[in-house]
């Protein structure tokens, strides 16, 4: 075992991480500590854009970005914390063009905006140009020059470092951060860094569902090493399906293609979205569009022999322009179905795309260890925290900008803290739970593997938590993980090594998404109404009344060492928008 | 009840889109034996699927031990590339069907840099070309513009192509002067060097350029093309290699 000794950690390299790091590194002695290289992160597949009330192309406002956002998130978003995200995107995104970021440019050479869902003019009257992009590789740019950046200012980092433990001392109640335990991949060793403020930017967790357009390495190791040790979840219940992913590979194809002005049509051609949301239409938010696919899927007029999916048309707009504005995704079409967007339209279905709950932060990123009490040392940014930007439903291109804006400021945050503040004392053991959890994968004769309860889980949850969820069927997949994670105490791996021991990894990240799923189900099962992505078909309507609130999970364990999760609820902070019927 | 042996078996042929196909990978773990070895496996697998998949069919149901790296699954995080069939490949973005799947398929790391187990290299001397080009806007101006810098469309598309990459190392590992020098620089350093030279906002180029003037940079590509067949991202490697080598004999770019 090894100790390191830093002011500042952060967990993860993503955009929300390295845009942390570029802040921190300037301020404090600085270890970066991620999975994957760098340039590996998921953060690099997003492809769409980055919205920004920019104004280049047409009349906008960050008042109406701010709108859009609180109303997109079914007035579940903290309104404070909305118009920050919108006020500071303008920044930000100036900010990424000063650091390289080779966004696409208006004829006057200003940074071009495409339209995207949810987006509008003065709250709701028509769609506006607001998302900045880099082709459909916005996400890719972003990544490469948040690393080039790093690269610039000296970032130290620890490549293929999993961080497996947050390390919290508690002392006359007061929960404090004193740094974290890390697996080297390369070599089985174990490290202790001791840190007087953490990060986490570890992203986000949809590898339980099986149709997703999630990394395999998106396992929420995060969320799950603050959730063990006492810090709550919150809004876990709410997961965003993206309406367009490849059909049964979930592979994304950005609404980028529906801002250039792609339709979705079922087996008869018909522009379906028309019915559901007539100003809007394909442009409507995205629960909404998963949804009304999903009820065409139903009523009987998806496509294909399985009747199980709707296309996405792209044939009526100019080659020129879908080689310009989509050629990656035009790409993957070609690739992965043998399909010629040019001419055919493209089979798709929604896929699990984006997590709005995680670990709940106040505006400085600062971690709450309940509704209002920080945890002193310990942060979080991007897809693993929980702002609340996003409430029940993230607009698209809303992320991209979460990462930088709540990147930037948890970096600057953590670093200013670590100035002042003083170590904390590491645990008597801090290696411990780690050592343990190894040393029992390890040894484990058990006949249960890995794989086959991974399977069993996305199955459950896609089958059961996905677009539409009831009591029944979510009651199924509570149960079912129970099922699962009582099997996976008999898991056992084949690489008994040091060296590179994915699978050793592999069953602990299974881990990580069993505890996640069983917060996820067990904070949809209480929320008896539908709201953003979380659509309950037995209560079809949201209820202001009884849950305008966040949830916040908490895992507890009894005398007998059983775990069950614990729910509580926590205000939404409104400020100017009172809540109002949601119609695109 | 007669019912034709034929028309079952076509029946069961068209519900069952599986084949049976051989992976041929390159084992090696020297916590196990110094030596590298080819271990071969059977697998059923659906002819459109990736090498990928069939690589996880491997390491979930058959043998836990076999060891690459992956992420995204669908080509941009540049995690997986591989020597496939003896091509460089990302085993994401490779289908079964196009690879002559009624051969042993052949799966090996890529090559010039140090193998660490199976399909893992040690990526560092390859990141490390990369730093070396200064791979970050440089700008020179003491008072920075309030908004964004302007570019117009056209000198921005200049530079799209080398914008592309995902740094894989699909390109260094296929060419055979950086197998036969690990020193030189490698394609996908000079790409990477190109995307800032040709950047109008830019104006380090001629810091660049010297570094690649060196004894390890851009003269020692033998234009073999070899890079350019290997990028999954469709760059003209070689290409751009040349719009640096005529940069720094005109310097002008
Ligand atoms: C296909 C796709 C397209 C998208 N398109 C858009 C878009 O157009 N616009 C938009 O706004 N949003 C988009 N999104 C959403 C957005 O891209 C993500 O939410 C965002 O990039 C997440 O960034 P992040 O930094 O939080 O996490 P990631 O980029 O996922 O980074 C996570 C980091 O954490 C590290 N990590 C994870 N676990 C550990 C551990 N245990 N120890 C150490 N390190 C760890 C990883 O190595 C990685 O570096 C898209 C998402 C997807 C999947
Ligand atoms: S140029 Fe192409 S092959 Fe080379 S590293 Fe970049 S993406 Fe990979
Ligand atoms: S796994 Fe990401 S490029 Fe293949």
């Amino acid at each position: 075992m090894k100790i390191h000794k830093y002011d500042t950690v952060i967990v993860g390299a993503g955009g929300a991480g390295m845009r942390a790091a570029i802040e921190a590194t300037k301020r404090s002695r600085t270890a970066v500590l991620t999975k994957l290289y760098p340039t590996r992160s998921h953060t690099g597949a997003a492809q769409g854009g980055m919205a920004a009330a920019l104004a280049n192309v047409e009349e906008d406002n960050w008042e109406w970005h701010t709108f859009d956002t609180v109303k997109g998130g079914d007035y579940l978003v903290d309104q404070d914390a909305a118009e920050i995200l919108a006020k500071e995107a303008i920044d930000s995104v100036l900010d990424l063009e000063k650091m390289g970021l080779p966004f696409n440019r208006t004829p006057n050479g200003t940074i071009d905006q495409r339209r995207f869902g949810g987006h509008s003019r003065n709250h709701g009257e028509a769609p506006v140009r607001r998302s900045c992009y880099a082709a459909d590789r916005t996400g890719h740019m972003i990544l490469q020059t948040l690393y080039q950046n790093c690269v610039k200012e000296g970032v130290e980092f620890f490549n293929e470092f999993y961080v497996l433990d947050q390390l919290i001392t508690e002392e006359d109640g007061v929960k404090r951060s004193a740094g974290v335990v890390a697996y080297e991949l390369a070599t089985g060793e174990i490290h202790v860094f001791q840190a007087k403020a953490v990060i986490y930017a570890s992203g986000g967790c949809g590898k339980f569902f099986k149709v997703t357009s999630n990394a395999h390495t998106l396992t929420g190791d995060g969320q799950a090493a603050v959730y063990r040790r006492g810090i709550p979840l919150e809004d876990m219940e709410f997961f965003q399906f993206h309406p367009t992913g490849i059909w049964r590979m979930g592979i994304l194809l950005t609404e980028g293609a529906r801002g250039e002005g792609g339709i979705l049509r079922n087996k008869d051609g018909e522009r379906f979205m028309e019915k559901y949301a007539p100003v809007m239409k394909d442009l409507a938010s995205r629960d909404v569009v998963s949804r009304s696919i999903y009820t065409e899927i139903r009523e009987g007029r998806g496509c294909g022999p399985e009747g199980d999916h709707v296309y996405l048309d792209l044939t009526h707009l100019p080659p020129e322009q879908l080689d310009a504005k989509l050629p990656d995704i035009t790409e993957f079409a070609r690739t992965y179905l043998g399909i010629e967007p040019y001419t055919d339209p493209i089979p798709i279905q929604p896929t699990a795309h984006y997590a709005m709950g995680g670990i709940p932060t106040n505006v400085q990123g600062e971690v709450l260890a309940d509704n209002t009490t920080v945890v002193p040392g310990l942060y979080a940014a991007g897809e693993v925290a929980c702002v609340s930007v996003h409430g029940a439903n993230r607009l698209g291109t809303n992320s991209l900008l979460d990462i930088n804006v709540f990147g930037k400021r948890a970096g600057i945050a953590a670093a200013d803290y670590s100035q002042k503040a003083d170590y904390v004392d590491l645990p008597e053991n801090p290696a411990e739970f780690v050592v343990s959890q190894i040393e029992r994968l390890r040894n484990s004769t058990g006949n249960e593997r890995v794989a086959e309860l991974r399977r069993e889980l996305q199955e459950t949850m896609d089958a059961n938590v996905m677009v539409f969820r009831t009591e029944q069927t979510i009651k199924t997949a509570v149960e079912k993980i129970a099922e699962l994670k009582e099997r996976y105490k008999n898991v056992a791996i084949q690489d008994k090594g040091k060296r590179f021991n994915t699978d050793l990894l592999e069953a602990i990240e299974l881990g990580n998404l069993l505890d996640l799923a069983e917060v996820m189900a067990v904070s949809a099962l209480a929320r008896k109404e539908s709201r953003g992505g979380h659509y309950r078909e037995d209560y079809p309507n949201r209820d202001d009344v009884n849950f305008m609130r966040h949830t916040m999970a908490y895992r507890e364990v009894g005398a007998d060492g059983s775990e069950t999760v614990r729910l509580d609820y926590k205000p939404v902070v409104q400020t100017r928008y009172q809540p109002m019927e949601r119609k695109y | 009840m007669a019912t034709p042996v034929m028309d079952k078996v076509e029946a069961q042929s068209a519900a069952s889109p599986y084949i049976t196909v051989t992976f041929r990978v390159r084992r090696f773990n020297p916590e196990v034996s110094a030596e590298a070895t080819w271990q071969d496996f059977q697998l059923e697998i659906d002819p459109k699927e990736r090498v990928l998949d069939g690589l996880h069919k491997i390491k979930w149901d058959l043998d836990g031990t076999l060891t690459f790296r992956r992420s995204c699954a669908h080509g941009i995080c540049g995690s997986d590339a591989m020597r496939i069939n003896g091509k460089n490949r990302l085993a994401c973005k490779t289908l079964i069907k196009d690879i002559n799947p009624e051969k042993p398929i052949t799966i090996e790391p890529i090559k010039g840099l140090t193998v660490l187990k199976d399909l893992v290299v040690d990526m560092e001397p390859f990141f490390q070309a990369y730093r070396d080009v200064m791979p970050f806007l440089i700008t020179k101006d003491t008072n920075e513009p309030t908004r964004e810098r302007l570019q117009s469309a056209e000198d921005r598309e200049r530079f799209d192509d080398t914008t592309k990459c995902i740094l894989c190392a699909a390109c260094t590992s296929s060419c055979p002067v950086f197998w036969n020098d690990g020193q030189y620089f490698g394609p996908a350093a000079i790409v990477n060097a190109h995307r800032f030279i040709f950047d109008s906002r830019d104006e380090a180029g001629e810091q660049r350029l010297e570094i690649l003037n060196d004894k390890d940079g851009v003269w020692r590509c033998r234009t073999t093309f070899n890079c350019t067949d290997a990028c999954p991202r469709g760059i003209e490697v070689t290409k751009a290699i040349a719009e640096v080598k005529r940069a720094l004999i005109t310097r002008r770019y």
